[in-house]
């Protein structure tokens, strides 16, 4: 992974510094409330329902064994003994005390971790596939590139003061599997007809109150000139976005009211003016950010290892976990894992304790060369585990509750932490998650069920994006009761979609019931090896709609009931 | 005089800031930029320095002809956190060659001026309610730059 030199060491630090000064006047009482916050969020501290909430940048979702041992001391010493892992790869604490915050952050900038940026209306952390390099359908390891764009815009002084916050995802595969389409800025890693690697630039795209699909701005970008093209798209956008309205301000709303071509136009403009300046990226620069992400030193005859097959066959609980939580590698005798963070029983989708968090880090030094990654849909993967090794890892997974195996089912529900507690919440979210997987706790049923996504978001802000969740929940307030919108049909991925509404909002204890009746359709339409997704595309949202509320009446008469 | 930060140390401000009718007084201007347009020659002939105040939505390249005769650009901040202001500065610096003072005008706050700085702005007109002397720390609070900006041709990858 990279590693710091002493620049991007000294600026961690000073960066603890500044925003315990900032903490300090704050507290004396010589920084106004609305001051602070800016300067708060953009160091990842939210105010929430009930304290104060760090969220802790992950860049591109790499950890360390060390940085995990340090989030494991951190949740011990300054939380309530856990952390919470969001859908920007990121991880989040819920009940650290202002005061504390500072030697937080020192703390976690001894083992080269921040918070900068994390909120904001600045640059965000840059996501990316969570299978970059190990996976056999990457084009380049997209590390590289995060973490170029990281330091770019690491406390960039033109653009820490835009109209909205602004998000960037890499995808280096042929499967995208970092929602590229639906972030601010996507970038596809592209090969040329010269056979040159560069990128297809997407913009535009993102959720919240306006979902949109991103659109092609450039077919192909040199990669060297990165930098000085997001430079030219942010300097359009500072300018241009709307500041009038905070739901109008994302560079989505800028690019529709533009049109692509005109918004292409003026970016281009820009980019001639400065794209053979010193930001065009270096050779040198671009080599030694690649080397830290050059392979491990894989075990060449791991391949031989069949010790698995037998245990496979032995166990039957083994050979759940091995076909629902592991993945194929490029590197032959290789696996990756999925750390299953959608426990059964009471911890929220993405909640890890102090003591997982340690065994974890063990984990990753003893089975994968010392690094986990963090997931958009809220888990962790270690990500290169020789085949002979996979029986020994399930057991300690298995007894630290991290291998249920229901990863890519429908109880791998990405939620966001809702009404229990963040402040702009209107309903909850992690209490449907838990009463939905409550209905589908049954693990041959769920890969019955096949791939599908459930994603539940307590407010428009869809933090956890269930705009194309196959199955989406949206809490909404009516005059104070917790009250669901319920979507199909959304995808993240390469053919991505937004999900259509099924109908009129139902009322939280009717959630998971009307979830059944969407399977239900399912179950009885779809053919041989389809997906939900794929049923959904191809009968329409009618049978399900007319499941849940009735062929010829508006509303389901039980919902009305319920509401009366 | 109102005090003024200038080149990273306080100063006395010579300038006086006159509004779009009010009478010239004698001594160093600012005056809107609207001013400035339509009585152009007249206060060119008054041979002393001269600025001119623009909203943070004025087009940098709206400026570019009047910069030779400008002593200052003054920028306005209307709330801190609306950053238009900071892609200004910069081209006026990098892209129209502007040597002269920029001026950040209006909400100027200390845990702005960092980035303030490295965009070009040279002088700060900090709201009244700042504490300047304790402000000046602002400026030396990163000595590390990753980003080519008004303060720094090149990237640090260009340097490291």
């Amino acid at each position: 992974m990279y590693l710091y030199d002493q620049y991007d060491q000294t600026l961690v630090d000073q960066r603890v510094e500044q925003f315990r000064g900032q903490v300090a006047r704050y507290l004396a009482g010589e920084l106004a409330d609305d001051e602070f916050r800016p300067l708060r969020l953009m160091n990842g501290v939210y105010l929430q329902t009930h304290a104060y909430m760090l969220r802790i940048a992950v860049p591109y979702g790499l950890l360390s064994s060390a940085q995990l041992r340090m989030l494991a001391h951190i949740a011990r010493t300054w939380d309530k003994g856990y952390g919470h892992f969001t859908t920007r790869q990121n991880i989040q604490f819920n009940w650290p005390a202002l005061e504390d915050v500072p030697d937080i952050l020192a703390a976690l900038a001894s083992v080269q971790m921040h918070a900068i940026q994390t909120s904001g209306n600045c640059i965000r952390n840059v996501t990316t596939d969570h299978l970059a390099g190990v996976a056999a359908d990457e084009l380049e390891d997209t590390r590289v590139w995060c973490e170029i764009i990281r330091q770019w815009s690491t406390l960039h002084p033109e653009f820490s003061y835009l109209p909205r916050k602004f998000k960037i995802a890499v995808s280096g595969a042929q499967r995208d599997r970092a929602a590229a389409q639906v972030h601010d800025v996507g970038l596809y890693l592209v090969r040329n007809a010269a056979g040159e690697t560069g990128f297809q630039v997407l913009v535009g795209g993102g959720l919240g109150r306006t979902p949109i699909i991103g659109q092609t701005l450039r077919e192909f970008l040199p990669k060297q000139d990165l930098l000085s093209y997001l430079e030219a798209i942010l300097r359009v956008y500072n300018l241009e976005g709307r500041r009038d309205n905070l739901y109008k301000a994302r560079i989505k709303i800028l690019v529709k009211a533009l049109g692509i071509e005109e918004f292409a136009r003026r970016v281009e403009a820009e980019w001639v003016q400065i794209r053979d300046s010193a930001l065009t990226l270096t050779q040198a620069e671009i080599d030694r950010v690649a080397a830290c992400f050059v392979p491990p030193a894989y075990d060449t005859a791991a391949q031989q290892d069949h010790s698995w097959s037998e245990q496979r066959e032995a166990d039957a609980g083994f050979r759940r976990w091995l076909a629902r939580n592991t993945v194929e590698h490029k590197q032959p005798g290789y696996r990756a894992v999925f750390v299953s963070l959608k426990t059964f029983g009471a911890a929220a989708p993405g909640d890890i304790s102090a003591g997982q968090l340690d065994a974890v880090a063990d984990l990753a030094d003893r089975y994968s060369f010392g690094e986990v990654r963090s997931t958009h849909t809220q888990n962790l993967l270690l990500a290169d585990v020789r085949q002979g090794d996979l029986y020994a890892l399930w057991q300690v997974l298995d007894a630290v509750n991290l291998a249920t195996p229901n990863i890519g089912t429908l109880a791998d529900i990405v939620a966001c932490p809702g009404l229990d507690y963040c402040s702009l919440a209107n309903a909850s979210a992690i209490p449907v998650a838990k009463d939905i997987q409550a209905r589908f706790s049954d693990l041959d049923y769920l890969y019955d069920l096949g791939d599908l996504r459930l994603n539940i978001s307590g407010c428009m802000n869809s933090c956890a994006h269930q705009h194309v969740g196959h199955i989406g929940v949206l809490g909404v307030d009516k005059n104070g009761e917790e009250w669901y919108q319920i979507t199909v049909g959304g995808n993240s991925g390469n053919d991505a979609s937004l999900g259509e509404v099924i109908g009129p909002s139902v009322a939280r204890a009717d959630v998971a019931a009307t979830v059944e009746q969407l399977i239900a359709v399912y179950v009885e339409q779809r053919e041989p090896e389809e997906r939900f997704l794929d049923t959904v595309r191809r009968i329409g949202v009618r049978p399900f709609k007319e499941r849940v509320y009735g062929a010829a009446r508006p509303r389901n008469p039980s919902l009305e009931h319920a509401h009366a | 005089m109102p005090e003024l930060i200038k080149n990273g140390r306080l100063i006395a401000d010579r300038f006086i800031s006159v509004d779009a009718d009010a009478p010239l007084p004698d001594g160093p201007l600012i005056v809107p930029l609207a001013r400035w347009q339509a009585q152009r020659e007249a206060l060119l002939a008054r041979g002393q320095a001269l600025g001119v105040q623009v909203a943070n939505t004025t087009a940098a390249a709206e400026l570019a002809a009047d910069l030779p005769h400008l002593a200052v650009v003054a920028i306005e901040f209307p709330k801190f956190a609306d950053g238009r202001g900071y892609t200004l500065a910069r081209l006026l610096r990098e892209r129209f060659a502007y040597t002269g003072e920029i001026r950040a005008v209006g909400a100027v706050l200390r845990d702005q001026l960092f980035f303030m700085a490295r965009v070009g702005f040279d002088a700060f007109a900090l709201r009244e309610d700042q504490d300047a002397e304790a402000a000046l720390q602002a400026f030396s609070e990163f000595s590390v730059r990753y980003q080519p900006a008004a303060d720094e041709p090149l990237p640090l990858y260009r340097r490291r």
